[in-house]
């Protein structure tokens, strides 16, 4: 039965912004599935408010439409774009969610559309504990014994009947928000009280502990011809109580006889088709009592995850592409498989080797919050690694990570030799829990002890046991007399250079020669999804210290390896991946083998045909001169991955490897603060006053010089990690004696803080004779807010013609002096006193995705060009970038945009109970949307009720501001009371307020005693925060407030002018002409 | 439970094959020398079930799952009384287990078997190397022999063509069997005489046959009694079976003269079930022959599609040879496909009462989408009675 042809247009919803617990998974399923859908002949229309997706570039469905996911927008585009079918399965949970309210609100049926993949009582059964309970049972499995409950009082009742400890699970939250663990009737009622508040429809499910037994998941396929296939077993290390999402897990499952297998396999597709999911892929999620085998399935999701994008990486088979063929009528038998070309997709994929899977963490980003794992998914991205063993995949993974990690062993760990203290650590749930489970195996712990202080399988245990073995012997060991044999069992074990080096007290690269002496050389292998039974022509590859090689380098003479970011954090993510995959795609059409190295199972770069090679590696010094060596190419990319690759340009440029685009040494230049500060002189710009200082009584002396507030931070950072504003020394004091310990080797820089200025992101090409300024984006932050937290619109709305020319001067003048070839960004600063330089980053940046995707210049493409030779003179004349970029001035380009595109951040708060959520130089923001509209106001709307918040129409809206604030405050409060609203505030800003001639209600500080601001917003009282807080110190009275808030999702601004920017955006909304959409093809058309 | 070995203590091995390859490692279970046609084995699980298939006889087994021994054996994972398999080849044999149901090592239980093996080599260029080249004969030796006079050894195998292997492995003696399948909690189910004599009766004629397929006969509501593959028709025909089934096995299937002989004295007479070497029998029996595949079919992925009604069943398979699709004689169905490689996985003749299958729905290990194949012989038998009856 071939393809569907009753239908002509589909709707496919994304995932929007990049949040905990959806990430950019969403987007390599989205993509693989437009790509699909399109090679069918299907009219696609996509709707995703995320513009640093692939998916949402122009080229990648018929119609795109950038706008919030919410039944009130995604009925406008149904509305006008009538499609025939919708495909929710694509865009994880927030994508079923508004299916289900667009159901509810009956506009599936009165726009007669179809749900295809997944119906609405499937995805109800799935999601519903309660009905999906009776399935289980109908299925003859197993539940864990549980209760759902709506109040606190059935909450006691279940608990009589299960005990202590008990799992809370909230109904329809992401990534299980406001789950967790409660131990003892000390925590009831908090953790039960919180999990109520946390769902959507105030309903947790109370259910006995399985704490401690092991945990897998299997991803399933099924076809509309009844055909069911499961595609992936994957076994977590970390045993049941803590989220998949954030355990290290393995593929195969490597603890289970043929026989328990079996049962699982055959419980997880009979689970499928009794929930109703027809077609597509589902993850079933199972616990298994290690006792005695008992099984319980835990839950399932219809629809591709998390899971299936690592499942399709671990195993070469594209779970989101055959999902959208078979949602459109195709049968497994009808469709090939991918990587072999010659067998049918009806089969499951053997595999050869190991994957292990390996979260990444940023609780070093959220001050006062305890590292502490559970239910809730806290983690941020994820690597994983191949290997042929579990040891060499489980140690390419650390190494994955780019913590610093150089292995099982290795880190912070091995600072401590107690014991004890040790065996306290790893009995709770945390980021370190393994790898100090290991320090214990080296200070002699036997791994039967380690199993029952932490219920890793003594299989594992005994696995990290020959690591923690053969480092003994290499410790004894020295570089020059190391054996061949013992060097070689290391290297079979994953163990790096620089793990090796340390334990034999030597440099990296004595290991490597040593290594080369020895002619011990890692071998590339294939992923091929059947174990080598068939040929495949798809060089997805992965290293391994194996005697024979198999993989041969092609004998092209245009090859360009580009290094992608790794795994996603705060600070670099999707953005990154997004500028990687464009280099492929735009090196590929130009005639050049493209060759990814990345190690994030989530992205579109580690798809196996994004390049012409797939190189699944750590990116770190020795895997990628491995690679390089292996493949000798004519160039490597090391601007587009973010800071990852960049930390590797030196050494690989010392090593012979050609590093095309931007030398390593102008990057140096730009980061190296006293050469960059003479370089702006010559140029004559400006900068703020600063200095570098190496100890605390240094920073205090250049500090006194150049006068607070201060803006200091670590030298060579992303996603501005340690960075603050200082008020006073003892501040200063106190940031000394933390950073220190961020960064050993590197001084701290000190800058003037510029108050009162507007800060300006410019994102140029520069092909070392011309310079092509892609925009200038302000922000809507004051300068201070991290560029990666702020938010930012194009064109620009307040700057002069004059401030626009200067800038652009300024960055054509930097882009030729720093020798740039390929992608700059700079940021501005401008307040009264002029303009000045903050920095220079001669790379890809995260604001690139949103220029090109707002100016119809595809810039990372032009920039990779740019790279391997181009001129832009020469690129332009091919048509690769059109109109709007061949002026030769920006300021004239831009009077040409007839719309506005804002970004806004969206930031993981709500994860991170207690953690302060004003915003600072400290990036925390996990993702971002955009917002597109004729007006600024509109587009802010957009964006804002994008990032999932809703604006008030009525109500009491708290304001609280500081001093410098206090002048902006005026106009704002003034709309808010002609919309209607009344105003509370406490002692100073209401006396301001009531100055000012406004009606406010007086309300106590926390300080002052009950009846509090925060006991009126826990009453609900409150609509609305807007709480700009005063300097940095640790205000407890105003962190509450915002916590507060941003636990009850009250909308809540922190910047004065966030919060103009939303009342504009209200008023709009109480015109009430309500929003009409726009596909990002119809815009950029009007250019 | 902690058996830690140093893999220094382990003696040094050698793979050589018939073509001159020849491949260096340590030496795993027994010591010494084996030898044997060096196949491999796509599955992720089940090496105790597939160590203890007779239709591995003189199989050196190479499993392409790097780890091999994670979970240890038991004593319910068997399909046999004996590891089959003449040696076995890993990558990494896991020296420790973890499983609940275990109770030993896969090392010394190899040790148990004498089964000769060897760990450390590089599996995936073995199976890239014998999927290029195809199947042929090894030797396996830890002993101080040359790398040049096992080869010539190895070659001086010959091929497994015209190997009648059925014959070593098969029962000497009938026997009935009266276990059912297993299930977690409880094991396998022990049915009485009781309740065995009431139901119809099969008679199995082992080839090779593994212990799942007479559980899953049980299961299905049937009496089992086993005879040796060498039983004449005459014999089986005198225990007045209800039906006859015809079991897997080692070896090449055309030489087994006297089984083909047999199956073509049955047919028509009575109702006939063929799995493997049994559905390789019965399509000699109907005068289809077969062909030696180039390096075989041994997994649990693959998948078959039954033409009848295009359903897609993922399959478990191990078999060397296969049924030549051109000569299939008309009147006999060819009911299912290998999807991979288009090869015969299925032959019927309704009137005649027969059908047979080449993969192995018993499964054990490996998927069990085809376990409704034993209802349906059940189904077939009670057909036959009744209409046995009014006619």
């Amino acid at each position: 039965m071939p393809k569907r042809s009753d239908i002509k247009s589909i709707l496919i919803i994304g995932s929007g912004p990049i949040v905990i617990g959806q990430a950019c998974e969403f987007d390599y399923s989205g993509v693989q599935a437009l790509k699909a859908l399109k090679e069918e002949g299907y009219r696609v229309i996509l709707v995703n408010s995320n513009p640093a997706t692939i998916m949402t570039d122009p080229n990648f469905a018929d119609r795109t439409y950038i706008e919030p996911i919410t039944c009130e927008f995604v009925a406008r585009v149904i509305e006008r774009e009538r499609p025939d079918v919708l495909l929710p399965t694509l865009g994880g949970q927030t994508a079923l969610n508004v299916t289900i309210e667009l159901d509810e609100a009956g506009v599936l049926e009165k726009y007669d559309v179809e749900l295809i993949g997944a119906s609405v009582d499937a995805i109800k059964t799935a999601e519903d504990r309660d009905s999906f309970k009776k399935v289980v049972d109908a299925c003859g499995l197993e539940s864990a014994k549980s209760f759902v409950v709506h109040t606190m009082a059935e909450a006691e009742q279940a608990v009589a009947s299960i005990g202590y400890p008990f799992i809370i699970r909230p109904s329809r939250t992401l990534g299980g928000a406001g789950g967790g663990t409660v131990e003892g009737p000390e925590e009831f009622k908090e953790k039960v009280a919180w999990g109520l508040e946390c769902s959507p429809i105030n309903e947790i499910l109370i259910e006995e502990s399985l704490l401690g037994w092991k945990e897998m998941e299997l991803e399933v396929m099924r076809d509309k011809k009844d055909n069911a296939v499961v595609i992936c077993g994957i076994e977590n290390i970390d045993p049941m109580g803590q989220h998949t999402g954030d355990s290290i897990t393995v593929a195969p499952i490597q603890t289970l006889t043929d026989k328990e297998y079996q049962l699982l396999r055959d419980g997880a597709l009979s689970l499928m088709r009794a929930i109703g999911v027809d077609t597509g892929g589902s993850n079933v999620q199972f616990a298994i009592d290690p006792q005695t085998g008992r099984q319980i399935v835990i839950e399932m999701n219809p629809r591709v995850s998390r899971s299936s994008a690592l499942a399709s990486k671990a195993t070469g088979f594209p779970i989101a592409k055959i999902a959208a063929k078979l949602a459109v009528g195709y049968s497994l038998d009808e469709l090939p498989n991918d990587i072999t070309k010659e067998t049918p997709a009806s089969f499951e994929p053997s595999i050869d080797y190991v994957v292990v899977k390996i979260p990444r963490f940023t609780f070093e980003k959220f001050q006062g919050v305890e590292a502490l794992l559970g239910t809730q998914m806290k983690s941020v991205g994820e690597a994983m690694s191949i290997g042929r063993t579990f040891p060499e995949a489980l140690q390419k993974a650390c190494r994955s990570l780019e913590t610093g990690r150089v292995g099982i062993l290795g880190g912070v760990e091995e600072q401590t030799g107690d014991i004890e203290l040790l065996k306290k650590q790893v009995q709770k749930l945390t980021p370190e829990r393994l790898y100090q489970t290991a320090r214990l195996m080296q200070l002699g712990v036997s791994e039967e002890e380690l199993h029952e202080l932490t219920a890793y399988d003594l299989w594992f245990l005994r696995e990290i046991r020959k690591i923690v073995d053969v480092e003994k012997e290499i410790s004894v060991s020295g570089i020059a007399n190391i054996e061949e044999a013992l060097l070689r069992s290391a290297k079979q074990l994953g163990m790096s250079d620089v793990r090796i080096g340390r334990l034999l007290g030597c440099k990296e690269d004595e290991v490597r020669a040593k290594r080369s002496e020895y002619n011990l050389r890692p071998s590339f292998k294939m992923v091929d999804t059947c174990a080598a039974e068939f040929a495949s022509n798809t060089p997805y590859l992965y290293s391994t210290y194996d005697s024979a090689p198999e993989s041969v380098p092609s004998d092209a003479k245009k090859k360009i390896i580009i290094l992608g970011g790794g795994p996603n954090r705060i600070g670099q993510g999707l953005e990154f991946d997004y500028c990687c995959v464009h280099a492929a795609f735009s090196l590929k059409d130009a005639g050049y083998e493209t060759i990814m190295v990345n190690c994030n199972p989530e992205t579109v770069s580690t798809d196996y045909d994004t390049s012409d090679r797939l190189y699944f590696e750590p990116l770190t010094l020795e895997d990628v001169l491995a690679i390089c060596e292996h493949e000798s190419p004519f160039g490597v990319v090391v601007q587009y991955g973010g800071q990852t690759p960049l930390r590797l340009a030196q050494a690989l440029k010392a090593a012979g490897v050609p590093i095309i685009g931007t030398s390593p040494d102008s990057i140096d230049l730009t980061e190296d603060r006293e050469q960059f500060s003479s370089l702006l002189t010559e140029l004559e710009l400006k900068q703020s006053p600063s200095g570098t200082a190496c100890n605390e009584e240094e920073a205090v002396a250049v500090a006194n010089k150049i006068g607070y507030p201060l803006m200091v931070r670590p030298s060579f950072v992303l996603g501005g990690r340690a960075m603050a504003i200082i008020t006073n020394e003892e501040e200063l004091r106190g940031y000394i004696a933390e950073s220190v310990e961020v960064s050993f080797d590197r001084p701290v820089l000190l800058d003037r803080f510029l108050s009162e200025a507007i800060e300006v992101d410019v994102d140029a090409v520069c092909d070392g004779d011309t310079v092509v300024v892609g925009g200038i984006l302000e922000h809507i932050e004051r300068a201070g807010v991290h560029s990666g937290d702020s938010s930012f619109m194009i064109p620009s709305q307040t700057l002069s013609a004059e401030v626009l020319q200067e800038i652009e001067n300024a960055t054509r003048a930097l882009a030729l002096r720093c020798e740039v070839r390929g992608l700059m960004n700079v940021q501005f600063a401008c307040n009264k006193s002029g303009l000045f330089v903050l920095e220079v980053n001669p790379r890809a940046s995260r604001s690139v995705p949103f220029v090109s995707k707002t100016t119809a210049v595809p810039w990372a493409k032009v920039a990779a060009r740019v790279m391997a030779g181009d001129s832009l003179q020469s690129l332009h004349e091919s048509g690769l970038y059109g109109d709007i970029a061949i002026h030769k001035s920006y300021r004239d380009a831009v009077k040409r945009i007839p719309y506005v595109a804002v970004k806004e951040s969206v930031f993981p708060f709500v994860k991170f109970h207690g953690a302060d959520t004003v915003l600072g130089p400290e990036m925390r923001s996990t993702g971002e949307v955009m917002g597109i509209d004729d007006t600024s106001a509109g587009g802010f709307v957009r964006a804002h009720v994008a990032t999932g918040m809703k604006l008030p129409q009525s109500g009491s809206v708290f304001v609280s501001v500081r001093d410098e604030d206090k002048d902006e405050l005026g106009p704002i409060v003034a709309k808010l009371v002609d919309l209607g609203f009344s105003l509370v505030a406490t002692e100073g800003t209401a006396k301001t307020l009531s100055a000012g001639g406004f009606t406010v209600e007086r309300v106590n500080k926390v300080r002052d005693g009950s009846p509090h601001i925060v006991d009126r917003l826990n009453e609900g009282s409150i609509c609305m925060v807007i709480n700009t807080p005063e300097g940095t110190g640790p205000l407890l009275d105003s962190r509450t407030i915002r916590s507060t808030s941003t636990q009850l999702g009250l909308p809540l601004f922190t910047t004065i002018a966030a919060a103009g920017a939303a009342v504009d955006g209200m008023e709009l909304i109480a015109q009430g002409q309500g929003f009409e959409v726009c596909s990002i093809q119809e815009f950029l058309q009007l250019l | 439970m902690s058996n830690q070995k140093n893999k220094a203590q382990r003696k040094r091995a050698l793979l050589a094959l018939a073509d001159g390859t020849v491949y260096e490692g340590v030496s795993i279970g027994a010591e010494g020398e084996t030898e044997g046609e060096v196949v491999f084995n796509t599955s992720m699980s089940g090496y105790q079930e597939i160590l203890t298939d007779p239709s591995y006889a003189f199989q050196m087994l190479t499993f392409t799952t790097p780890h091999i021994g994670n979970v240890g054996v038991n004593e319910e994972d068997v399909e046999s009384d004996r590891v089959h398999a003449s040696g076995i080849i890993v990558r990494e044999l896991s020296e420790h287990y973890s499983n609940y149901r275990a109770t030993g090592s896969l090392d010394d239980y190899l040790k148990d078997n004498n089964v000769v093996g060897i760990a450390g080599i590089d599996t995936r260029d073995l199976v890239l190397h014998l999927r290029s080249s195809g199947a042929q004969m090894g030797i396996i030796s830890s002993e101080d022999v040359s790398a040049e006079e096992l080869v010539a050894r190895a070659a001086a195998l010959g091929s497994m063509e015209g190997r009648d292997l059925a014959a070593a492995v098969s029962t000497q003696e009938p026997y009935d069997w009266k276990e059912g399948t297993w299930s977690l909690g409880s094991g396998y189910k022990e049915y009485d005489d009781a309740e065995l004599d009431k139901r119809p009766l099969v008679v199995a004629i082992d080839f090779g046959v593994k212990r799942n397929i007479l559980r899953l006969l049980i299961e299905a509501g049937l009496r089992v009694r086993v005879v040796p593959a060498a039983t004449s028709a005459e014999d089986i025909l005198a225990l007045k079976p209800a039906g006859v089934f015809l079991s897997n096995g080692p070896g090449d299937p055309a030489a087994v003269t006297y089984g083909i002989q047999t199956t073509r004295e049955l047919i028509g007479k009575v109702p006939i079930f063929g799995i493997c070497l049994g559905h390789q029998i019965l399509g000699e029996a109907l005068g289809a022959p077969t062909f030696k595949l180039k390096f075989g079919h041994r997994g649990g992925n693959h998948p078959v599609r039954d033409e009848r009604n295009k359903k897609v069943e993922i399959t478990v398979q191990n078999h060397g040879f296969a049924t030549d699709a051109s000569s299939v004689p008309d009147g006999v169905t060819i009911t299912h496909l290998n999807l991979n490689d288009n090869t015969v996985e299925g032959l019927e003749v309704v009137e005649s009462k027969l059908f047979s299958v080449q993969h192995h729905p018993e499964s054990s290990p490996g998927p069990r989408d085809a376990s409704y194949l034993f209802e349906k012989f059940y189904q077939l038998i009670e057909s036959n009675k009744s209409t046995s009856v009014a006619s």
